[in-house]
């Protein structure tokens, strides 16, 4: 049974964490020693707050700790030097340390600016946002990205000082870059989201899904003037609603067509349909308003019955003339089957293979199948099944395309 | 925070026609300009081609001296300059104002601060 300073320091932990380690590695920009004077303030607290009681404001508590701490470390390894500028550091630090505000600044959005720079590697940038944001530890992160909690130790821990020895700035960036690096952010916690799905083929709720969320209405919170956020937030939001009816109750495969639209969340549908009007009050534009539409077509067109496919086909179009994506191609042959035939989806499709990054992607053989069966191929469609089949790490998704197979053979 | 601004380029693709070459000389004129106007910075040296290069090595008191660069890559160190910048997005604008970003790449390293670790 957890005391109740026990209760408290985790209750701040979680809710705070980001906006500490923001507010005291926005000056420094090192993240790793922010970090760690946290650690250790948390440390203390859980010594000292069932002696002596919970703090009035805890998190003040802990940021004047934690800057203790962390002026110590400063001190510690500049004595060899004593440069002037280093003892006009530390006495500032000691003065802010000395009072420390009531309100702490939110500087979450400036540090997930630099988690997500340019500078930092691609894929170390989602990573390292669930970590200074969140407080997720090494261990966590790694078992979502399918590498040992060591590499990811490592790669985290030589990103933090690129942060630190190469200055990247911890700021909203100017106006001028700042939708190409909102971007970056962007993309970074949505593929946080996208890892949410595919792990452990999706039966459970995965653990990445609901940070992932959190950190996008972060994001809408301290961005609300920026349509992609929102754009972001209610494409995830459909995804989400739809989550309890992917699966049957033997964990089988249920496509969007079939699902039992009674399991969807409609709080989730309807915040997302808000989201999106939202951010298209000036007209959609960016790439997650696009992908959102097209969900809430597919939303409309199942709650309601009405005739949206020609819609999907046409965001399709704006978001490959945005994109040029040969994914956004293949889902805009796969959604022309439904306005104008398979025949017209099918010669859509060999359009799409000639683009050879398909040659082992998942979805476009399963696609080919579909298309190849619904236009009377039938040994095309027997071998782009298998082939789907093949590249498919997801025992649902297996076995619904191993009955399609054999339905195939048998008819 | 001080940076080192390292400026790789082909030097087999350099030059170009008499117009090209006096519009590639104006600006570099105008960046070095520019630069000697910021404050920390210093302005770029050129280095003569790759091909003049000489690597010095001395391993177990025995010096060897081989003609060439370092590393022999397609893409050469061809000069530097030094810039003053608060932070890497700053240095990041330093490397796009440098003529050579344009037809090379600008590889931007910090400079480890004075009784730094």
């Amino acid at each position: 049974m957890k005391d109740e300073a026990t209760q408290q320091a985790e209750r701040v932990a979680r809710e705070s964490y980001g906006r500490l380690v923001a507010f005291l590695a926005a000056r420094t920009r090192d993240v790793a020693g922010a970090e760690d004077a946290l650690a250790e303030a948390f440390a203390t607290a859980l010594a000292s707050w069932p002696r002596d009681g919970v703090p009035r404001n805890p998190e003040a508590w802990l940021l004047t700790v934690a800057r203790r701490r962390q002026t110590d470390a400063v001190r510690r390894r500049r004595t060899r030097t004593a440069g002037e500028e280093h003892l006009t550091m530390i006495a500032d630090e000691i003065a802010a340390a000395a009072e420390a505000p009531e309100e702490i600044p939110d500087r979450r959005l400036a540090l997930m600016f630099a988690c997500a720079h340019p500078a930092i590697e691609r894929g170390m940038r989602t990573p390292l946002i669930l970590q200074a944001i969140l407080g997720l530890t090494a261990e966590e992160i790694a078992a979502a990205f399918l590498i040992t909690p060591a590499t990811m130790g490592q790669r985290l821990v030589r990103a933090k000082g690129k942060i630190k020895d190469a200055a990247i700035p911890f700021a909203v960036p100017e106006r001028t870059a700042l939708s190409e690096r909102l971007d970056a952010v962007l993309e970074a916690i949505y593929a946080a989201y996208g890892r949410g799905w595919a792990e452990s083929g999706d039966a459970e709720t995965p653990a990445l899904a609901g940070e992932a969320l959190w950190l996008a209405r972060l994001v809408v919170s301290l961005l609300p003037d920026e349509p992609e956020a929102k754009g972001m937030l209610a494409l995830m939001l459909y995804a989400e609603a739809r989550r309890p009816a992917r699966r049957g109750g033997d964990g089988s495969y249920i496509p969007l067509e079939e699902q039992n639209t009674k399991l969807w969340d409609r709080d989730q549908i309807v915040e997302a349909e808000a989201l999106l009007r939202l951010a298209n009050a000036g007209g959609p534009s960016g790439r997650y308003q696009l992908e959102a539409a097209i969900q809430s077509a597919h939303v409309a067109r199942r709650l309601t019955g009405a005739a949206t496919w020609p819609a999907v086909v046409a965001l399709y179009d704006h978001l490959h003339a945005l994109t040029a994506s040969p994914v956004v191609a293949l889902n805009r042959a796969v959604a022309l089957s439904e306005t104008e035939g398979p025949a017209a989806a099918w010669t859509a499709l060999e359009e799409v293979a000639r683009d050879k990054r398909m040659a082992d992607y998942q979805p476009y053989w399963a696609a080919r199948g579909h298309l190849a069966q619904a236009t009377g191929r039938k040994d095309d469609a027997h071998e782009a099944l298998t082939v789907a089949m093949g590249l498919s790490t997801d025992p649902a998704i297996r076995s619904y395309l191993r009955e399609q197979i054999d339905a195939l053979v048998d008819g | 925070m001080r940076y080192l601004m390292l400026i790789h380029q082909d030097e087999t693709t350099l030059g170009g026609n008499p117009e090209q070459m006096k519009q590639l000389y104006a600006d570099w004129g105008a960046f070095n300009e520019a630069l000697a106007k910021a404050k920390g910075s210093s302005p770029g040296e050129r280095m003569q081609p790759a091909s003049a290069a000489t690597t010095v090595k001395v391993r177990a008191g025995k010096t060897t001296v081989v003609d060439g660069p370092y590393s022999d890559t397609k893409e050469q160190l061809g000069g530097y300059y030094f810039i003053e910048a608060d932070n890497l997005d700053e240095a990041i604008k330093w490397a796009e104002l440098c003529p050579a970003s344009k037809y090379g790449g600008i590889e931007i390293r910090p400079i480890v601060p004075a009784g730094g670790y």
